[in-house]
């Protein structure tokens, strides 16, 4: 089982990954719709990227209204 | 469909429609791969009673007011219809919003019911904005688990009545819906839409695009939106027809249900339907060169021969792949909430899938305008729609001027804001505050904005009063939100953005820490209210005898700067 820790320092690389950031850019803080320059149905796609990596089903209730990475692995993490 | 000029109320309209199409099939509910729901519309009628009856037990009688919080599903369209028998007032709110704006627009409303799902609702009951809200008494939550703490709400699921609910009639000038158009941070702005606005509305609109059993659409903008309350409700469910709803619009399962469900009509926003067309241009760039070249000549031809008006039996035979990948049956795109780029909608329209896009706001019961197709044009928003008059007021020498509208679809008002109302409807004409002029066809292009706002390629109207508390007691002298179109017009309806204009104290310096306030502040609105911009205006703002801000004389000095020197990045 991974530790939240862990899960944000996942779901941070898989972001830099996906949107072809330097590793190491993104921090936990880091309201994603403003550093990665993204709308809601990019966010959209980077849920389904960040589903398939933790083999997880996250409905788009569950991020609705969030946006920081943080925050985000939290709701990943209670569904591992 | 059926005769609306017979009816009195949607409610009535939509009684008789469950009974005349009691065999249809009447919504369809997927979620991702797995279909949940297939309701004919005698199914839904069964669905549908209990909780009305439910509702007139606990007192809901005509004219109170409930509010459905909740995502496109099926429960959103059970519950809107069991409100409207029993005569009540449907005030339809954004599930987007914050807790704290929905609580604030629920007190507004005086709903005294809530309709809402388990996820919003936890979010809801654990704001300290419900306390305000006094007048929400019955909380129905949808889908809640188990062992769910509920926090003083019931269960949708098992609040039912039986036995059958007494119809509840309405008249044509009564309220059927409140729907706000904004306020969530100032001044709200709920429209009172009558019952006679929607059933105007519905004749006007099919009258040019019909519906019919057989017809799918799938319902992807909020059903809280006027446009999908119209397209993806009252309109096909008074002609027989089926909607798809999809519980999550993740892209893949967006397309995915196209094809599966053979949908006819989609309504979407301009953003989605940028991104469908780079979804689609990527694949079309990867074709091999002789593939390509053979597509292009293909495209062209279908662009002649649809020249006049569209032909989706030939398109379809031309374009195969593209329209299979659309399910094979669709017959029109509906874009709107927002302004559309023309390169994006010819880009469909020489694939052979028509656009059909217009003009509308939710003061004027959804659609103004609407491209009727004969023949298509990517340039404007189309012609006034039957029973719409428009009319361009003080128009300079261009022709453009004032977008004006009356009909039978405008609302009454706004609720408890007679002041606002005379401002905005003058003489049974509402001003819309949006510019543009008619060419020699009749048709409508708009130019820009005479308010101060903006629209969002997302189709939210943004106002900046609504988002200036979050700048409240920011240490500076004094500051407005301002729409960079308002301030410096450009003939132009995209890439509209909100600044935050600032005059700091003597001596005082924009310093980093500053900058660093107002980011952490602009952060926690939702990110497409946020300002793009600072602008640092070195003098006392206009104020009104009652120190308001005299924001239009503000807005003429700041015109006086060049924008792209004044405006600073965050």
């Amino acid at each position: 089982m991974r530790t939240l820790e862990q899960t944000t320092q996942e779901v941070l690389d898989l972001a830099a990954k996906h949107f072809q950031l330097p590793a190491g850019s993104l921090a936990p803080g880091d309201d994603f719709f403003k550093r990665l320059g993204i709308d809601s149905l990019q966010t959209l796609e980077m849920l389904s990227r960040l589903e398939n990596h933790f083999g997880i089903e996250l409905p788009d209730y569950e991020v609705q209204g969030v946006s920081d990475f943080k925050t985000l692995a939290e709701r990943i993490q209670s569904r591992l | 469909m059926l005769d609306l000029s017979k009816y009195q109320s949607i409610g009535e309209a939509l009684r008789d429609a469950l009974d005349q199409f009691s065999g249809e099939v009447c919504l369809i509910e997927a979620d991702r791969e797995r279909e949940k729901e297939r309701l004919t519309y005698r199914d839904f009628k069964e669905r549908a009673h209990p909780l009305a009856k439910a509702l007139q037990y606990g007192g809901f009688s005509a004219g109170a007011r409930a509010s459905i919080i909740m995502t496109n599903q099926s429960k959103w369209l059970l519950s809107a219809y069991a409100i409207f028998s029993a005569g009540g007032v449907l005030v339809p709110l954004d599930y987007k919003l914050t807790p704290d704006e929905q609580w604030q627009l629920l007190k507004h409303s005086g709903a005294t019911a809530l309709v809402t799902e388990y996820p919003i609702w936890r979010q809801l009951s654990g704001s300290s904005g419900r306390a305000a809200a006094t007048n929400v008494q019955t909380v129905l939550v949808t889908e809640a688990p188990a062992n769910a703490d509920l926090a003083g709400a019931e269960r949708w699921e098992e609040f039912r009545g039986s036995g059958e609910p007494a119809f509840v009639a309405r008249k044509r000038q009564d309220t059927a819906c409140i729907v706000y158009s904004s306020g969530t941070g100032g001044r709200p702005k709920g429209c009172m839409m009558t019952h006679e606005n929607y059933l105007e509305q519905c004749v006007a609109l099919t009258s040019i695009y019909p519906f019919w059993p057989g017809v799918h659409y799938l319902s992807i903008l909020p059903t809280n939106h006027a446009i999908d309350f119209m397209v993806g409700f009252f309109g096909p469910f008074t002609c027989g027809a089926t909607v798809v709803h999809l519980r999550t619009l993740r892209p893949e399962y967006v397309r995915e249900a196209f094809p599966k469900y053979k949908i006819t009509y989609v309504s979407l926003v301009p953003l989605v339907l940028k991104n469908l067309q780079k979804g689609l241009q990527a694949r079309f760039d990867a074709l091999p060169p002789g593939k390509r070249k053979m597509f292009n000549a293909l495209v062209r031809l279908n662009k002649l021969l649809t020249k006049s008006q569209p032909r989706l039996g030939i398109s379809r035979r031309l374009l195969k792949q593209v329209h299979e990948a659309f399910g094979g049956e669709l017959h029109t795109i509906i874009v709107g909430g927002a302004f559309s780029e023309p390169q994006t909608l010819q880009f469909f329209y020489d694939l052979g899938i028509p656009v059909a896009n217009g003009y509308g706001l939710t003061e004027a019961g959804t659609a103004i305008t609407v491209n009727d197709l004969k023949p298509f044009r990517a340039d404007t928003v189309g012609k006034p729609l039957p029973g719409m008059e428009v009319r361009i007021v003080n128009p300079d020498t261009d022709g453009v001027g004032e977008v004006s509208v009356r009909s039978k679809t405008i609302m009454a008002g706004y609720l408890d804001d007679p002041e606002l109302t005379a401002e905005t409807i003058v003489d049974a004409w509402l001003l819309t505050g949006d510019l543009g002029r008619f060419d020699g066809a009749g048709h409508l292009l708009l130019t820009g904005r005479k308010k101060n706002m903006i629209v969002t390629e997302e189709g939210k109207n943004i106002y900046p009063e609504d988002i200036e508390t979050v700048f409240e007691s920011l240490p500076v002298k004094e500051f407005c939100v301002f729409a960079t179109n308002y301030i410096w017009p450009k003939r132009s309806m995209v890439g509209e953005k909100l600044v935050l204009v600032l005059h700091l104290e003597l001596g005082q310096q924009y310093s980093d820490e500053l900058r660093q306030d107002i980011n952490t502040r602009n952060n926690r609105l939702l990110n497409y209210k946020r300002i793009q911009g600072v602008v640092l205006l070195d003098e006392d703002f206009p104020r009104t005898a009652s120190l308001k801000i005299k924001r239009n004389v503000l807005a003429e000095r700041l015109a006086k700067l060049d924008s792209a020197a004044v405006i600073l990045p965050l």
